[in-house]
């Protein structure tokens, strides 16, 4: 059938998202061969995000990014809103001058704009990219070792060492390959997100803002009909993001369509006179793996390893992906750099030290942290709803999101509520809910 | 056998949104293209080129972002690609952009002599039709426009023989090369590029010709200096207010008839049209079987 390009790699990367981006870039820069290939017209043509850029997990690959990045705005604000179905809000806002400090540390970017930034630093760095191209399949050799990959082209079967699967959510290509488990509805989100264009001034007397100044809101609440989910709202320069998303089983069960969610939240009285007369300029729907530390698949084996959104490293309650997507695609090929200069076989043994740093960053420790979130809040939806203090308190030092882990932060935050404990109270609910997310 | 394609990058005139308020076009993050109906032309030459063994070199005139556009062309098999690229070729029209590239085409000609230029009918966000006919006369070369078929080439005889839409029917005409072929749409389907000239085309370094390498002489002839037409307003035609109205009934079937009764007592014509045509369907042959 299809024949073998000539031409042989030291690494395949099978998407440019963030992880596939970060993979790239990552082994370009060390000089080895690499070949990323992307199904979409261009990178970013179908990758959906809110989208908060954290700017830790960039910095860690392209240290001066700033200077070149298209970043919308930098957060100086994030609100935390408690939305009932259609009257009333209760939230937290905080504003905080030391996030107004440069180097900042959040954006908000459009990701159509932001992935071909990216793509073009893996270009320069050397990788050879080709897009419009869908990726079908894995190439094994008899003992089972991936090979290389199979695309929809004519002389369309490429070999390389090494094969990075950064292909996204619902990674056909390593489920086809056995790789992994079609993604559970219960631990997947279905997001939907509109851009709606608005005038740069109209923005800023909204939302209170100057300059690159942002603002994030994130909503809770039974605004989402009592299904787990969430929705958003975050400023663009002149445009605004708006988004909602909710396990999938939920909304099989409710027979909730996405679309109608999202006019809720748009039709409700907190968010209504904030998008007024905002002309829509994109809609998209995705998924988000949602699952967490327990829906994690094998991560790698004899000739491959998977990252970012196809391994379902995404952080919900922090509402953190692409970061993940970047560490483990930076991690990935740092593990397959360190074994090509040490001249070694990419077995799953020798891969298996990409495991072992992840087990080692925030990545593994954070999403450890909240192994058992994912399925207490299914068992207990109205959980999202509860105790805005508490989030309050927590958000600043929680929210400065900069590669340190969680738990560290957590012993600070712990620190200062301990005197103030009692207010807390033991309850039935608050006991589980601090389980799941001690 | 040399061929030249001159192909247009154009935003994707589907993405292209109207601002509700102001009713000026937003193109803003409209995803840039080429233009579709050079690919017609593209695929043809390429045609040629299978089976002539021609030469296919795509030529553009535009911004340094059309490089875009020249890699795509080469992916799908063109040999070379030179983007005719300069600040001073800025706000170009018609009569202009053909200036420009006829410069071009007849500074290629120096080292590759060209038998066949190749553009699409029009493009869609201009959709003047003049650039092709522009190059002929530019070129001193024979004008062959809304080409659906090449039919052959004689190459001992240098004569090109094609079939061309025209009103009421086809015409098959035979000319002498050189020539100038603009190329209807629909008259062929784009290749799906193999995966070694995908590469090819990833990794080739396209050629840049700014006025010196174009071979451009008088800089009044190019350019927004080169371009007598204006652009008076660009308006989106202002949509119509009209009342939505609901038809009552009380089964589907009684509103549907509520429906035609209104549209044919206020299209009396189109009533008495569709009367005679339904008439003429009964006494058809077909309908008496
Ligand atoms: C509505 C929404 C809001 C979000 N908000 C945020 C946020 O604010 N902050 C944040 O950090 N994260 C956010 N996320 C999560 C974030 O978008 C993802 O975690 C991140 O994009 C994952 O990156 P990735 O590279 O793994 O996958 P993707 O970005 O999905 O990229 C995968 C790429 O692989 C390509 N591909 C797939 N299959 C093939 C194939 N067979 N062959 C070739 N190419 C293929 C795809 O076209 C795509 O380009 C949000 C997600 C959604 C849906």
């Amino acid at each position: 059938m299809s024949e073998t390009v000539s031409e042989k790699f030291d690494a395949i990367v099978v998407g440019a998202g963030p992880a596939g981006n970060a993979a790239a870039y990552t082994l370009a820069k060390a000089g080895l061969a690499v070949l990323q290939i992307e199904r979409g017209e261009y990178p970013g043509s179908k990758n959906v995000q809110g989208a908060i850029l954290y700017s830790h997990a960039l910095e860690a690959i392209i240290p001066d990014f700033r200077d070149s990045a298209p970043l919308e705005r930098h957060i100086v604000e994030q609100r935390m809103w408690l939305l009932d179905e259609s009257t009333s809000y209760t939230g937290a806002h905080f504003r905080s001058e030391e996030f107004n400090k440069p180097p900042y540390n959040r954006y908000t970017i459009i990701r159509a704009r932001f992935d071909k930034w990216f793509s073009q630093q893996v270009r320069d760095a050397g990788a050879l990219v080709i897009c419009e191209t869908t990726v079908t399949g894995l190439l094994k050799n008899e003992a089972g070792k991936v090979i290389g990959v199979r695309t929809e082209r004519e002389n369309g079967d490429i070999l390389a060492d090494v094969v990075i699967l950064a292909d996204g959510v619902n990674s056909l290509v390593g489920q086809r390959a056995g790789l992994r488990p079609d993604i559970a509805p219960k631990d997947a989100a279905l997001a939907v997100k509109e851009i709606l264009f608005l005038p740069k001034e109209v923005i800023e007397q909204r939302f209170n803002v100057s300059g690159s100044q942002g603002v994030v809101i994130e909503i809770a609440g039974s605004i989402t009909g009592g299904m787990l989910g969430t929705a958003f709202l975050y400023t663009n320069k002149d445009s605004l993001a708006i988004g909602v998303g909710c396990i999938l089983e939920d909304m099989k069960k409710q027979k909730m369509t996405p679309a109608e969610l999202l006019e809720r939240v748009k039709r409700h009285p907190a968010i209504r006179p904030l998008i007024e007369g905002g002309e829509m300029k994109e809609y998209a729907a995705h998924l988000i793996p949602e699952g967490g530390y327990n829906a994690l698949p094998q991560l790698y084996g004899d000739g491959w390893v998977m990252v970012g959104d196809s391994a379902g490293f995404v952080n919900a309650i922090h509402r953190e992906g692409s970061n993940l997507a970047m560490t483990t695609g930076r991690i990935a090929a740092e593990t397959v750099i360190e074994l090509k200069t040490a001249g070694k076989p990419f077995s799953a043994a020798n891969l298996a030290a990409y495991k072992a740093r992840l087990d080692d960053s925030f990545v593994m420790k954070d999403l450890k942290k909240y192994a058992e979130a994912p399925d207490m809040l299914l068992d207990n939806p109205h959980m999202l709803g509860m105790y805005p203090d508490f989030l309050a308190r927590s958000a600043q030092t929680m929210l400065t999101v900069d590669g340190i882990d969680k738990r560290a932060k957590q012993r600070e935050i712990l620190a200062r509520l301990k005197q103030k404990r009692s207010l807390w109270g033991i309850i039935g609910d608050a006991y589980k809910f601090w389980r799941a997310f001690k | 056998m040399h061929i030249v394609v001159c192909i247009k990058q154009v935003p994707d005139s589907a993405q292209i949104r109207v601002h509700p308020v102001t009713n000026t076009i937003m193109r803003q993050g409209v995803p840039a293209i080429i233009n579709p109906f050079d690919l017609f032309a593209l695929e043809e030459a390429l045609r040629l080129k299978d089976k002539y063994g021609a030469r296919v070199t795509v030529m553009s005139m535009g911004p340094a972002q059309a490089e875009e556009a020249m890699k795509k062309a080469l992916s799908f098999g063109a040999n070379d690609a030179i983007l005719v690229s300069d600040k001073i070729f800025a706000g170009a029209d018609t009569l202009a952009t053909s200036y420009a590239l006829a410069a071009a085409i007849r500074k290629l000609d120096e080292t590759r002599p060209v038998d066949i230029v190749f553009t699409g009918k029009q493009t869609i966000d201009g959709d003047t039709a003049q650039v092709g006919p522009g190059l002929a006369i530019r070129l001193n070369a024979q004008l062959l426009t809304y080409v659906s078929k090449i039919r052959g080439i004689d190459a001992a005889t240098r004569e090109i023989v094609v079939e061309r839409r025209a009103e009421g029917g086809v015409q098959v005409l035979a000319s002498k090369m050189p020539c100038v072929v603009t190329m209807l749409e629909g008259s062929n389907e784009m290749r799906f590029a193999t995966m070694p000239d995908m590469f090819r085309a990833a990794r080739f370094d396209v050629q840049h010709w700014n006025r010196d390498a174009a071979g451009i002489e008088d800089i009044k002839q190019v350019g927004l200096k080169g371009s007598p037409t204006v652009v008076a307003k660009v308006f989106a035609p202002s949509p119509k207010a009209v009342k939505a109205e609901m038809i009552p009934g009380e089964t589907p079937a009684a509103q549907c008839t509520a429906l035609v009764d209104r549209l044919f007592a206020e299209h009396p014509k189109l009533a008495a049209d569709l009367l005679k045509h339904l008439d003429s369907l009964n006494h058809s042959p077909e309908a008496a079987r």
